[in-house]
């Protein structure tokens, strides 16, 4: 039997809009489950105060400063090498041998599991580079984690610009480097913007990786060279050895409200940006 | 035509890999008159152009034989600096090509990239170029707006303004009306008209009847090669060639 390209049509929108909504029925079920289990555990006490009794009491301030700490670290590293990276790929050289295997080596880094980053973490900044279990092995690690991803959506957005800016640039008398940073940056920065801001997500997000190399002592990390635990690492050890499910959650759901917050600053703080240059 | 030619093009061959765009061409373009390079698609005459200013340099394996001198001195000359040589020559592109900036931050763009400050003199100059593109009256009153928001007329008498404020010697027009309404073209063949005392103005017109209308001379392109030039009425009223007068007539093209 033939369908009748109307019926057809029909049909087809009908499975687009169930499978869009599939989608967006778990992830809404997903957060508002957690947030139903987390949200009355936080308050000022729970943000504010350290963690007592292995996590069991007190708060969990010490890891939301970890996690921060930790977080910054990696992108501090990452974006500059990323964006780099890209601009080189993008603007600076011609597809060659270089470039294929930049690129190559960029994409087999984006599929290694994060336990494996972690372990050469472990083995090279922890032991044989002696940075012990700190802030700064667990940024390193974390910034060769995320550094495929600042690569790769940097050079999408910079490949984005229309050639011809940067024609009119340089038809006005603009150097190559005047023409990156006036006519080519200013357009590519919601896409470079959006790869580090999935960065920091699974910075935040990452356990295995920091597990390995920042440690996961509840102490208050006071500098770079202090080990520490973040958010998501002291989530899955309350979970996973049964410490106190109560504040397990009301750790996950202050992680997705800090990812949250996060992506709505940085989306406000770019819009402005962009508008501004407009 | 004036003692000392603007440019004298000698023998010049363009290439794009092992693809030749332009075959030996010669060409003496006088200073202060306005030179219309006209020729079907594919003709060559878009390589000219950006023969003339170097952007014909960024495309990868181009390759140019022969010479183009500016004033005597060859633009291809390793001690000529491009980003001076490309503020010398500014060049209108065929669709209208405003930054993803202000309307100000657009025209501003050449000037402030030699370190003009913000101040009071690019402000001033800013509205200078405008109203010689015959574009102050549409936009004074939203200097800081998108320039993306203009009319396309309005966006290419942007481009227009924005090349003027470089205050070059040659200005290079790549088929600057071919998307604009009526009303926009008038007003840029004006502009034109006027600002060839202070400029030398070499124009690839959209069609063979602006070429009639605004130039000084004209030339004829044809695959790659320069079939004729001369003065504007030669052109069409006594073409030398048959191609000249097939193309100008409308027999092809």
């Amino acid at each position: 039997m033939r369908i009748s390209p109307r019926a057809g049509e029909r049909i087809v929108k009908v499975l687009i809009w169930a499978a869009a909504m599939l989608v967006m029925a778990v992830l809404v079920f997903i957060v508002a489950y957690i947030l139903a289990k987390g949200l009355h555990v936080i308050d000022w006490r729970f943000l504010a105060s350290a963690p007592s009794n292995m996590g069991r009491s007190g708060g969990i301030s010490t890891t939301i400063i970890g996690t921060l700490m930790v977080t910054v670290t990696a992108v501090v590293i990452a974006a500059p090498l990323g964006i780099g990276t890209a601009f080189y790929l993008a603007e600076y050289t011609r597809e060659n041998f270089v470039t294929k295997i930049i690129r190559f080596s960029a994409e087999s880094l984006a599929g290694i599991p994060s336990i494996v980053y972690g372990l050469f973490g472990l083995i090279f900044f922890v032991v044989y580079l002696d940075m012990r279990w700190s802030v700064l092995s667990g940024g390193l690690t974390l910034a060769l984690m995320i550094l495929p991803t600042v690569i790769r959506t940097s050079e999408e957005a910079i490949k984005a610009v229309p050639y011809i800016y940067r024609e009119v640039s340089f038809s006005l008398g603009a150097t190559k480097w005047q023409t990156i940073i006036k006519a080519v940056f200013p357009s590519a920065l919601r896409g470079i913007a959006n790869g580090i801001l999935l960065s920091v997500g699974r910075c935040i997000a990452e356990t295995a990786a920091v597990i390995l190399t920042a440690g996961s002592t509840l102490r208050m990390p006071t500098s770079l060279f202090s080990p520490t635990r973040t958010m998501a690492v002291h989530f899955y050890i309350l979970a996973r050895e049964g410490i106190s499910m109560e504040n397990a959650y009301g750790t996950a759901a202050l992680l997705i409200i800090l990812i949250f917050l996060i992506n709505v600053v940085a989306n406000t703080l770019i819009n402005r940006f962009v508008a501004k240059s407009r | 035509m004036s003692p000392q030619p603007k440019f004298v093009i000698k023998n010049l061959s363009f290439y794009y890999g092992g693809k030749r765009a332009i075959h030996d061409l010669s060409l003496d373009i006088a200073a202060n008159e306005i030179l219309s390079v006209i020729g079907p698609a594919n003709s060559g005459v878009t390589t000219l152009l950006r023969a003339l200013n170097r952007l014909g340099d960024l495309v990868p394996g181009a390759r140019m034989e022969g010479e183009i001198l500016m004033d005597g001195k060859s633009v291809y000359d390793p001690d000529v600096s491009v980003t001076e040589l490309r503020r010398k020559i500014g060049m209108v592109f065929e669709v209208p090509t405003p930054l993803p900036m202000s309307i100000f931050d657009n025209v501003a763009y050449g000037p402030r990239l030699i370190g003009k400050a913000n101040g009071k003199s690019v402000a001033e100059s800013v509205e200078r170029v405008l109203r010689k593109a015959a574009l102050w009256d549409d936009v004074k009153d939203r200097l800081k707006t998108p320039a993306m928001s203009l009319s396309g007329g309005q966006q290419q008498r942007l481009c227009f303004a924005r090349v003027l404020a470089l205050d070059p010697e040659v200005v290079l027009l790549d088929r600057p009306c071919s998307g604009l309404d009526p009303i926009s073209t008038a007003k840029i063949e004006e502009s034109l008209s006027q600002l060839k005392e202070q400029y030398t103005i070499v124009v690839a017109p959209h069609n063979v009847q602006q070429a009639a209308r605004i130039s000084d001379r004209v030339a004829f392109m044809l695959t790659g090669s320069l079939i004729e030039e001369n003065r504007n009425v030669e052109i069409f009223s006594r073409p030398k060639d048959q191609r000249t007068s097939d193309y100008v007539t409308g027999r092809f093209g």
